[in-house]
């Protein structure tokens, strides 16, 4: 017979919740870096949609605004797309955004040396350590990804608004949108991950003694 | 007298600790046989080796040669579920720091080995709140460990450690952070659980209120075992002043 231990994964969901709601705190500050990130995201990526919305509506006052900012009107004119400048600017937002999260989980991990190889002693997994890890971060990102998601259309609606009248929600691409939404929230929660998975991975490896030898 | 079971056997354990430019010889060469049932104390002075060789039976370090039995299964041939399995069903651990999750209720902390043990979640409730009569918490299920004294913090570790009904207690310094009385507590509350449920308990120490209860006490000198003292053998007299000077 095979000696095996067991953590089902609706108690790793518990201990994940729980984990979070005691250091809400810690969790907030690592959660807004994600929330402005994916907020900065989805605001250029939004912006993009509405204003491609505009375009292809065809209507001569959204054409004439449009080309006093500056885009290319004409009927041949390729579709408005982020600018490599653009791209650049998020590429980079991201970049320090995930940099941080790395930084605010390894000393979340830190802190919880000893909690972890009181674990191990109790008979837990490495790989255990690593899905209360996992979990955490998904929830993280997930609620940072929504939050940053919303609050990016939110305020590009809200600029598109001010600068070409209400009359332009009725030419809005909603379903556009609703895809930007959509990838900036899978990429809020990939970068969640993304940042949680080395310092999981160097908890999860610790002998209990080393772990246990930490003075707090 | 029939020959009783060996619950812990350790066999030519050395450790050496590389530091990189010199070796530390911590361990060098232990021999030891403990009983199923008895209550063990390993006494040495600090930097003798004894929480070394204590992390060797606990499994949660490996010698640098030499065999650890526990109920005759070489540890060094298990592979990372097998150990974890040990762990969590044979072994149950008491630290100086008490180590409870400080994120988790006095009754979440008992149940998680019984959780990892595969024990359904109405069971292991039940069980974590007999243990914690046991104890003598009852009524402090939902407390922090932050909401507990030293004491009863450590009164959840005892419990923690008996959920599995584990053959050995591994207590390292059980009494370490704890005032006198509450510190005879907790040694009078593992040698009454050790005598109820022949659980072994092996405590490192150098507490001396803990030989008075002792069926044996191992004394570790400079990574060797220095002498092995039945009860009887126990000189009442050094039990009696050293624990009056503390």
């Amino acid at each position: 017979m095979r000696r095996l231990v067991a953590l089902p994964l609706s108690k790793s969901f518990q201990m994940a919740y729980q984990s979070i709601r005691v250091r809400f705190f810690r969790s907030l500050v690592t959660t807004t870096s994600l929330v402005l990130a994916v907020a900065f995201l989805t605001f250029t990526q939004a912006g993009n949609d509405i204003t491609e919305g505009l375009l292809i509506s065809q209507d001569p006052a959204f054409l004439q605004i449009l080309s006093k900012i500056g885009y290319d009107v004409s009927p041949d004119a390729p579709s408005i797309n982020s600018s490599p400048k653009q791209r650049w600017i998020v590429f980079l937002s991201l970049l320090v955004c995930v940099v941080g999260i790395i930084n605010a989980q390894l000393m979340s991990v830190t802190e919880r040396f000893r909690e972890i190889g009181t674990l191990k002693c109790l008979g837990a997994l490495d790989r255990f350590i690593v899905r209360i890890f996992v979990i955490e971060a998904t929830m993280q990102g997930l609620a940072g990804g929504v939050v940053g998601a919303l609050l990016g259309t939110l305020v590009a609606l809200t600029a598109s608004i001010f600068r070409f009248g209400s009359a332009a929600v009725s030419v809005m691409p909603w379903t556009d949108l609703g895809a930007t939404i959509f990838y900036a929230v899978c990429t809020g929660t990939g970068l969640s991950l993304l940042g949680v998975l080395y310092p999981a991975i160097i908890a999860s490896r610790m002998l209990p003694v080393e772990a246990m030898r930490v003075e707090q | 007298m029939t020959e009783k079971k060996k619950i812990v056997r350790v066999t030519g354990v050395t450790k050496d600790f590389d530091l990189g430019k010199i070796v530390v010889k911590v361990l060098k060469g232990i021999d030891l046989e403990i009983e199923e049932g008895k209550y063990i104390s390993i006494m040495g002075p600090s930097g003798s080796g004894k929480s070394t060789l204590f992390n060797m039976i606990g499994g949660l370090d490996k010698p640098t040669s030499g065999k650890v039995f526990i109920d005759e299964v070489d540890i060094a041939q298990l592979d990372a579920y097998e150990l974890a399995w040990l762990r969590c069903r044979k072994i149950g651990y008491i630290f100086q720091t008490f180590n409870l999750i400080p994120v988790m209720t006095a009754l979440e902390n008992i149940t998680i080995p019984m959780t990892f043990a595969g024990v359904s979640n109405d069971a292991a409730l039940r069980r974590g709140m007999e243990l914690l009569d046991q104890v003598g918490l009852t009524g402090r299920h939902t407390h922090r460990p932050s909401e507990l004294s030293g004491g009863q913090q450590q009164r959840v570790a005892v419990a923690r450690a008996l959920a599995n009904s584990p053959a050995i207690i591994l207590a390292d310094e059980p009494t370490g952070n704890l005032d006198l009385t509450t510190g005879e507590d907790i040694i009078r509350l593992l040698k009454e659980l050790s005598l109820q449920r022949g659980v072994t308990v092996i405590s490192a120490t150098h507490d001396y209120k803990m030989l008075n209860v002792s069926d044996q006490v191992v004394w570790i000198r400079d990574g060797q075992v220095d002498k092995i003292q039945e009860r009887d053998e126990l000189d009442i007299r050094t039990g009696g002043l050293e624990s009056a000077r503390h």
